[in-house]
């Protein structure tokens, strides 16, 4: 253990040290330090019952489930965002996660007509329209299939879209928790549409559900014969009945909308179908009046997660900022993190696997002495998009587009490490 | 064993990702082929038709072919006005949506709203926003009543779609019969009012070689501040985990 801290935690000393020393924060600890008169930690000096008495045995729990001191790690609603809750989304915990994969049960749910609870041995999958032949798929035809595994993120368009007149929810779990990032198990969309035979004009498909809002969509045969998959499992089991359970369609880098759950049938067609979801939702007013369509891919575009309003800064000295970022143009190449509202900008340190329309994970290790911070992120992705600020963004796309805000985020920490969701200018 | 191994390397990629190999066997193997395919082999290049899946019957297609395109390619024989309309939707939709189409606490609004899509507050309605009118029976016929959705017949979702587009004038005549030869034709006011996505272009400056390092700026201000507005869920209040 002799490594040498990264030369960016060195930069970063200097730069909160210029930040000014004689910020408040007394009230937080430094660390716990053992010294002349410290009493002994009881967690070492008494007995626990864990280390005495007998566990439970195996198969008390046949399906694992957290620890008991992780139960606030759940998914939450904004109950006043959504008429009812069978046609409503919740999110994802952000600020409680680590690494780059969102477990399955903390995935992010939206659904316009509840979760479709279907027996496999019911489902089908049907393909028409223009084919060569209409085809009807079982779920045990689709695993007989050549398999793929791909880590792709998912992001509801309207993720952060209440923050677009300015900061309204305090949490990154609720800013940016339309997202998650998973490993699909499937087949290619090729595949299938091969056993069909699309026929040359087919230019466009529909996707459409099982549920109970037959959730349709438009997609062009280009980016289906791309990188799509119909994905049965997702990290390494059964999708979850909330994510499409048993198949569901992966857009990889396109809005989460297109990623039809409980997919059950694929039509051919020479024009885009005009869904209520693709017409009526899912298009972004303009500034003009006029509106943006099949804005399909979603922008490059990151978050801090620690500290956030729901983790706040718990200790002067040592300290771990992390975050996640993502483009559905492709990987993400850098992040950059300011500790000033934007005025001087660090590289982060990516850590983990670095791929295709996947999150990544970023960190700065740094020291803080109880100055206030203002925190920002940014992502730039392999083709050169930068994620812009919100005031950047609003200039283009006004605030009633609903859809598409990635603009950068601010968490501004108190001296106390409180953290909040503000707007800066 | 080294008899067969070298018989499997000779059978090259397709042999490698399709029997399951000791990784002796597979690192051996995958020597002779590409440094790509030794990181993550390619799947076996699969015959296009794997004879898996069986052609569609007539009978299925038109039990769940029940789409509607916006040139009209899909819609049911029927008819109906927005007279009958008024009744059914009085029925079996205010409850949600209003005696008049004004929405019931956050269900959808889907009248009035024509004109606003430039203001600051715009209201976006099936009269003010939807492009195609097809669209409402489609998504009538397809998800509506919302928890009793496939419930209605062609000509009750003729005779509701018409008291929609009645509530923004584009249906003026209570009597007018909506059927499916003039539905596609009925011309929507904001039909003209939406782009293809343009961000390549419209927001190239997004692109930027060199972005901002260093004193960046003035020292920036919070103008605005989540906890003044108070809307957050309080976090002890989450849903009950059992």
């Amino acid at each position: 253990m002799s490594q040498k801290p990264p030369s960016d935690i060195l930069d970063r000393r200097r730069f909160l040290g210029a930040a000014g020393l004689s910020a408040a924060g007394a009230l937080l600890p430094i660390a716990a330090k053992a010294g002349e008169g410290a009493k002994p930690d009881p967690a070492i000096t008494e007995l626990q019952d864990w280390n005495r008495f007998l566990g439970d045995g195996v198969d008390k729990k046949p399906y694992g489930v957290p620890s008991k001191f992780e139960k606030d790690v759940i998914r939450r609603d904004v109950s006043w965002l959504t008429a009812s809750p069978e046609s409503s989304v919740n999110f994802t915990p952000l600020h409680a996660l680590d690494g780059i994969i969102t477990p399955s049960g903390l995935c992010f749910e939206r659904h316009h007509g509840g979760v479709a609870e279907i027996d496999p041995a019911q489902h089908r999958l049907m393909i028409n329209g223009l084919v060569d032949t209409p085809m009807v798929f079982t779920m045990d035809d689709i695993k007989r299939m050549p398999r793929v595994n791909k880590v792709y993120f998912l992001e509801c368009a309207a993720n952060s879209g209440m923050e677009w007149r300015g900061a309204q929810l305090n949490g990154c779990q609720f800013t940016h928790g339309m997202i998650h990032n998973v490993m699909y198990t499937g087949v290619t969309l090729k595949t299938l549409l091969d056993q069909a035979g699309l026929k040359p004009n087919a230019k466009w498909l529909m996707l459409e559900g099982a549920d109970s809002a037959g959730m349709n969509r438009s997609l062009p045969v280009s980016k289906a014969l791309d990188d799509v998959l119909i994905a049965f499992a997702m990290n390494g089991e059964a999708l979850r009945p909330e994510n499409g359970y048993p198949l569901r369609a992966v857009i990889p880098g396109w809005q989460g909308n297109l990623w039809v759950k409980w997919l059950r049938r694929i039509e051919a067609g020479d024009m885009p179908w005009q869904a209520r979801e693709e017409t009526s939702k899912y298009t972004d007013l303009m500034p003009d009046g006029r509106a943006r369509k099949y804005t399909f891919v979603m922008d490059a575009k990151s978050v801090i997660t620690n500290p956030s309003p729901q983790a706040p800064l718990k200790f002067k000295g040592r300290n771990v900022l992390s975050g996640v970022a993502w483009s559905g143009r492709g990987t993400v190449k850098r992040v950059d993190v300011t500790m000033d509202g934007g005025r001087n900008w660090h590289e982060a340190r990516i850590d983990g696997p670095v791929m295709d329309k996947s999150m990544v994970r970023f960190y700065v290790d740094f020291d803080w002495n109880g100055q206030e911070l203002m925190l920002q992120s940014r992502a730039i992705d392999e083709t050169g998009y930068v994620q812009p600020t919100k005031a950047e963004l609003r200039k283009v796309r006004g605030v009633n587009s609903v859809y598409h805000n990635n603009g950068i985020q601010t968490w501004l920490v108190h001296p106390d490490g409180v953290t909040e969701n503000v707007e800066i200018a | 064993m080294s008899r067969s191994l070298s018989l499997i390397a000779g059978l090259a990629v397709v042999a490698i990702a399709a029997v399951p190999l000791t990784q002796a066997i597979a690192e051996k193997a995958t020597a002779k082929a590409s440094k790509a395919v030794a990181t993550q082999p390619a799947p076996p290049p699969a015959p296009a038709k794997l004879g898996l899946g069986r052609p569609a019957l007539p009978d299925e297609i038109h039990a769940w072919d029940t789409d509607v395109r916006p040139d009209g390619v899909g819609l049911p024989p029927g008819k109906g006005t927005a007279k009958q309309g008024d009744s059914l939707f009085q029925e079996k939709c205010s409850t949600c949506h209003g005696e008049f189409g004004e929405g019931v606490g956050r269900y959808p609004v889907l009248s009035g709203g024509v004109g606003t899509l430039k203001a600051d507050r715009p209201d976006k309605t099936v009269g003010s926003y939807w492009p195609d009118a097809t669209t409402v029976y489609d998504y009538i016929r397809r998800a509506m009543p919302f928890g009793n959705a496939r419930s209605l017949s062609a000509d009750e979702a003729y005779a509701l779609t018409a008291y929609i587009l009645s509530m923004s004038d584009v249906i003026k005549d209570p009597d007018f019969e909506l059927n499916q030869d003039n539905l596609a034709k009925v011309k929507m006011p904001n039909a003209g009012g939406f782009y293809d996505d343009d961000r390549d272009v419209a927001e190239k400056q997004f692109w930027n070689k060199s972005p901002c390092m260093k004193d960046c700026g003035p020292a920036p201000k919070v103008i605005g501040r989540a906890i003044s507005v108070d809307v957050t869920p309080d976090d002890k209040a989450g849903p009950k985990v059992d």
